[in-house]
């Protein structure tokens, strides 16, 4: 009796592993797919010019997009510049303080605003800023993409938060230190990596995305000097290139997605790497 | 030698020091509530914006706004149901799809993997899910969907087409490669958040577990599955949320034609597709206002879903979650 279920015990264990394993490898199928078309099609269509040029006008072949690439980071900027404080610090309050009842709705709240599409985000900027001030504009772009960061960020920071252990805490204040001082010095600083990778989770999801920006930062085909201007965003330009019927965008819009996804990629890893040395300075 | 001399006036700044204590507590705190309350005010804000850009389709259509299936620009006829329709549909067929494999590939991250495959392996699909809706969108468009044109989707009429929803002819664009195309998306995040739970789940519990002499999977299934329920809920939530408002990807895939069909096969079009192909181009402010209102059924849809989400899990997250407050 014992034997037998034993046996099927160990299948049925191999069995899963193997499921597992078939489940992640075709996860990883699409991504690998993308990865290599993104190469074989976007690297043959990037040179020099694509990095150092404007657009040029429809029907003659070249150029590039050097504003949009700039365009994309000062929408970064200004988007973090709102995101990053707000999310934090809500972040710290619904993991360090509050009551149970109001966290609950601040949380609850979070995740409605998470749950808010993007282009829901755009039309909302637009009724607030581009019909006041008359036109599409940078600001209106930075301000869409940082609103955006904001309950992406207070979630994970919350979340890493709650990890450190409130043995920490405890140490802390028996010590005499402040609270705040407690929560900046020691939790916020024990759980920095997590936040980091919050942080960065939530600019490499904005830097993509292109439908808020639609009718805010709408695109520019020159450059931008000014910031009450449209501006040229990269995810923006892969759109409009990829749904044109010209064969050269088309070139253009895979080189331009696999820029913006090796300027992601760039981030991601290079903090990652940063915090990473800290976190190992401060062991020694 | 300092002893009595040093010590004692330490002792009278030290008063001093617990007020410094509460005025910096009390303003960080005031500081960090503010900050958390500014999710309330973007609520407020978008709702607000939303129903005041859309009055005119409110007083004009009322609820037939949401029953009718006519959008019609030029005789200024609009109604949601189709978008409806379609928004729902793809979402649906996104998480059916993603979710069991997303918490197969987590389980298998954090439970069953090798030691050396995991960190590059989590790796990868972090990068994955930084991969922007408008590449992947381009991605569809020029590679994926000719394929499914041409290999999956003829092969599922000839194996499934007795069901109506693998009926019809087959175009490339549809609603299925719509809802493949969001699948792609949201598996990478319920994968990593998932992950991110089931890592948590402290180690004693599988210890007790193996200790009581379960396998491998008996102990993933038994110590961390069940104690993860709540969290693994969550991850789900999250990305039903990110496939209703995704865009980009979809738009590009989806055939954008507002019409309920029965067949997967059919183009179909969602409400956050259409808002991104007509927005610029609505001319007349009834135009506008309709596709302001689409925007606010959109974000009743999502706070209807997050609600009864949130529901699901008060009740669903079983005595092994409780114990993780």
């Amino acid at each position: 009796m014992n034997a037998p279920n034993h046996r099927w015990r160990k299948f049925k264990n191999v069995l899963m592993q193997i499921v597992t394993l078939a489940c992640a490898l075709l996860v990883i199928a699409p991504l690998c797919l993308l990865f290599y078309h993104l190469v074989k099609s976007g690297f043959s269509a990037l040179n020099w010019a694509f990095f150092t040029q404007l657009p040029k006008p429809v029907g003659e072949p070249g150029g590039g997009m050097a504003n949009a690439i700039v365009g994309t980071f000062i929408l970064l900027g200004l988007a973090a510049t709102i995101g990053v404080p707000v999310g934090v610090l809500g972040g710290v309050y619904l993991s360090e303080y509050g009551s149970n009842r109001l966290n609950r709705w601040i949380r609850f709240g979070a995740d409605v605003l998470n749950g808010v599409p993007s282009i829901t985000w755009g039309m909302v900027v637009y009724a607030l800023m581009v019909v006041p001030m008359k036109g599409f504009s940078a600001w209106a772009g930075g301000i869409v993409l940082g609103m955006m960061m904001v309950p992406l960020i207070m979630r994970t920071t919350e979340e890493v938060l709650q990890l450190v252990p409130n043995g920490y805490r405890e140490a802390s204040l028996a010590l005499g230190i402040a609270q705040w001082r407690t929560i900046v010095q020691i939790v916020v600083r024990t759980a920095l990596k997590g936040i980091v990778t919050g942080v960065l989770l939530a600019l490499a999801r904005v830097a993509g995305e292109t439908a808020p920006l639609l009718f805010t930062a709408f695109g520019n085909r020159y450059w931008n000097h000014n910031l009450s201007d449209p501006i040229a965003a990269v995810p923006l330009q892969i759109f409009n290139y990829a749904i044109s019927p010209y064969e050269d965008w088309h070139r253009q819009a895979w080189a331009g997605a696999l820029v913006l996804l090796l300027l992601i990629t760039f981030i991601n890893v290079s903090v990652r790497v940063l915090t990473r040395d800290r976190l190992a300075q401060k062991n020694h | 030698m300092p002893d009595v001399a040093t010590t004692v006036p330490k002792s009278a700044p030290g008063e001093h020091h617990l007020t410094q204590h509460k005025f910096g507590d009390h303003a960080f705190k005031w500081l960090t509530l503010f900050m958390a309350l500014s999710v309330f005010a973007l609520i407020g804000l978008i709702g607000y914006e939303l129903a005041h850009g859309s009055t005119l389709a409110l007083k004009k259509f009322g609820w037939r706004f949401l029953v009718s299936s006519d959008w019609d620009p030029v005789s200024e006829q609009f109604g949601a149901l189709p978008f409806i329709f379609g928004t729902l549909v793809s979402s649906l067929i996104a998480l059916v799809i993603a979710v069991p494999l997303s918490v197969a590939s987590a389980v298998f991250l954090t439970e069953m993997a090798p030691r050396w495959l995991r960190q590059p392996l989590t790796i990868f699909i972090e990068l994955l899910s930084a991969v922007p809706s408008v590449i992947l969108g381009l991605w569809g468009i020029f590679v994926m969907v000719p394929w499914l044109r041409v290999h999956l989707f003829p092969w599922l009429k000839s194996t499934l087409g007795f069901l109506p929803l693998f009926q019809g002819p087959i175009y490339g664009v549809s609603m299925l490669a719509g809802g493949i195309i969001l699948a792609i998306m949201i598996i990478p995040i319920i994968t990593s958040v998932s992950r991110e739970i089931i890592r948590s789940v402290p180690g004693l519990q599988r210890e007790a577990a193996y200790a009581l002499g379960a396998t491998r999977w008996e102990v993933t299934r038994i110590a961390v599955l069940s104690y993860a329920k709540k969290g693994l809920f969550g991850a789900t939530i999250l990305g039903l949320g990110r496939a209703l408002g995704e865009t980009m990807a979809v738009t590009m895939v989806i055939g954008n034609r507002p019409e309920i069909a029965k067949s997967l096969f059919a183009p179909g079009y969602t409400l956050a597709s259409v808002v991104a192909n007509e927005f610029t181009e609505a001319t007349t402010d009834l135009y506008l206002h309709a596709l302001f209102e689409l925007g606010l059924v959109l974000l009743g849809v999502t706070i209807l879903v997050n609600a009864l989400a949130q529901l699901l899990l008060k009740t669903l997250g079983g005595p092994g979650v409780k114990g993780q407050r």
